[in-house]
C-alpha cells in the first residue's frame, strides 16, 4: 500500500531522502499547474514550485503532522504566488491584465498546431484554443484570493476546510468567496456555459 | 427551503458534500424552482467548461534543477535558524517582550492610583472631626472670655 503524505514526510524528517523524492514526484505536477494558473508564466511557476519544495525540505526537521500535508504545501505555494503577483504588479504597472496578446504568448506550448492535420482538425483546434484562452483569461481576471480558492477547489479538489486554512479565512467565508468567484466566472463565460465543445465525431 | 438558502448550498450540492437530509431538501427545492434549477445546471456546465483547460507538464529541467538544489540544501539547521528567514517574527517578538516589560512595570504606579480613593474615603469619614476642630480653633467668643479663674485667686 502506498504510504500517505504524512508517513512520507515523517520518513523525510528521519533522514530518508528517497521519501522526499516520492513526495516530489507526487506533487510536482499539481504544484506547477496550480502556480502556472496563478502567475500565468510557466518559467516563473516552475521557479516558485522549486521554492515551495525547498522550503518543505528545509523545514523537515520541524515537521509536525498537525494538518494535512497538502494544506501545508499549498499554503506555502499560495503565499509565494501572491507575493510574486504583487511584485510583478509593481514591476509591470503599465501592462494590463486584459491584453490578450500578452496572456496568450505564455500559452505558446499549448497552442502548437500540427500543419499535417486536415483543415477540419485545424479549425476545431483553433476553436478549442479560443475557448481555452477565454477560460484562462476569465480565471486570471478573478481577484487573487478568489483565483487561488477556485484553483484549489476545482483542480486540486481540496476540502473547504483545507482551502479555508490555505487562503486564511473561515470556512463559511471561504464558501461565500468561492460562490462569488464561480458566479463571476459564470457571467464572464456565459457565451460558453451551456454550450458544450464540439466532439471529434460531430464534425 | 428558499432560493437564498439554496444559493449558499449550490457548491456543496454539486460537490456532493451535503448531508443526506440537506441534499433531499435541496433536491425538493430544485424540483419546484426553475430559476434555481437553471442556476445549478449553469454551475454544473461551468465546472465542465473549466475541465477543458489542459494540464501542463513540468519541464525536463525542472527535476534536474530540483535535485541540484536539494543536494545543495544545508543538511541540518541550527536551533536559532528559524529566526533568520523572518526578521519580522524576531522584531514582533522583541516588541512583545518590550510591551510585557512595560505592562509589568505599571502596577506600582497603578497601585498608588488605586490607593487614592481609599485615602479620600478615610478623609470623608474624618471630615466631621476635622470640622469640629476647625470650629473650636477659630471659635471667636473664646478670646472674649473672662481671664482664667486662677488669676482671681491670686
Amino acid at each position: 500500500m502506498a504510504r500517505t503524505d504524512i508517513q512520507l514526510m515523517q520518513d523525510v524528517k528521519a533522514g530518508d531522502e528517497q521519501s522526499f523524492a516520492l513526495l516530489l514526484h507526487r506533487y510536482r505536477s499539481p504544484l506547477v499547474n496550480f502556480l502556472y494558473r496563478m502567475v500565468r508564466n510557466r518559467e516563473q511557476a516552475e521557479d516558485l514550485a522549486q521554492e515551495v519544495f525547498i522550503r518543505v525540505y528545509r523545514a523537515r526537521e520541524d515537521y509536525e503532522p498537525s494538518a494535512k500535508f497538502t494544506t501545508w504545501l499549498f499554503r506555502i505555494a499560495t503565499n509565494l504566488a501572491l507575493n510574486s503577483i504583487r511584485d510583478n504588479h509593481h514591476r509591470q504597472m503599465e501592462i494590463s491584465i486584459d491584453q490578450p496578446l500578452a496572456a496568450d504568448a505564455e500559452d505558446g506550448d499549448e497552442r502548437r498546431l500540427d500543419l499535417a492535420d486536415g483543415h477540419a482538425d485545424i479549425e476545431q483546434r483553433l476553436v478549442e484554443q479560443a475557448r481555452q484562452a477565454m477560460i484562462r483569461r476569465a480565471i486570471a481576471k478573478l481577484p487573487e484570493k478568489q483565483r487561488a480558492a477556485v484553483l484549489l477547489h476545482k483542480y486540486q479538489e481540496l476540502e473547504y476546510r483545507e482551502i479555508a486554512r490555505i487562503v486564511e479565512c473561515s470556512e463559511s467565508a471561504l464558501k461565500s468567496l468561492l460562490f462569488r468567484a464561480y458566479e463571476t466566472l459564470r457571467i464572464e463565460l456565459a457565451p460558453l456555459v451551456g454550450q458544450p465543445p464540439k466532439q471529434q465525431g460531430s464534425r | 427551503m428558499n432560493c437564498a438558502r439554496m444559493e449558499s448550498r449550490i457548491l456543496p450540492y454539486l460537490d456532493g458534500r451535503l448531508k443526506e437530509g440537506e441534499r433531499a431538501e435541496a433536491e425538493k427545492h430544485l424540483a419546484a424552482c426553475a430559476v434555481c434549477r437553471l442556476r445549478v445546471n449553469e454551475f454544473r456546465s461551468l465546472s465542465g467548461l473549466l475541465d477543458e483547460l489542459p494540464k501542463i507538464e513540468p519541464s525536463a529541467a525542472f527535476d534536474l534543477r530540483m535535485q541540484a538544489r536539494i543536494a545543495a540544501a544545508p543538511p541540518r539547521q541550527s536551533w536559532w535558524a528559524w529566526l533568520a528567514p523572518s526578521p519580522r517574527v524576531a522584531f514582533a517578538a522583541s516588541l512583545l517582550l518590550l510591551a510585557t516589560v512595560w505592562v509589568a512595570s505599571r502596577p506600582a504606579e497603578h497601585g498608588l492610583n488605586m490607593a487614592a480613593p481609599d485615602t479620600e474615603l478615610r478623609m470623608m469619614k474624618d471630615l466631621p472631626v476635622l470640622e469640629d476642630y476647625d470650629v473650636l480653633a477659630n471659635f471667636e467668643p473664646l478670646p472674649d472670655l473672662p481671664p482664667p479663674v486662677e488669676a482671681e485667686n491670686q
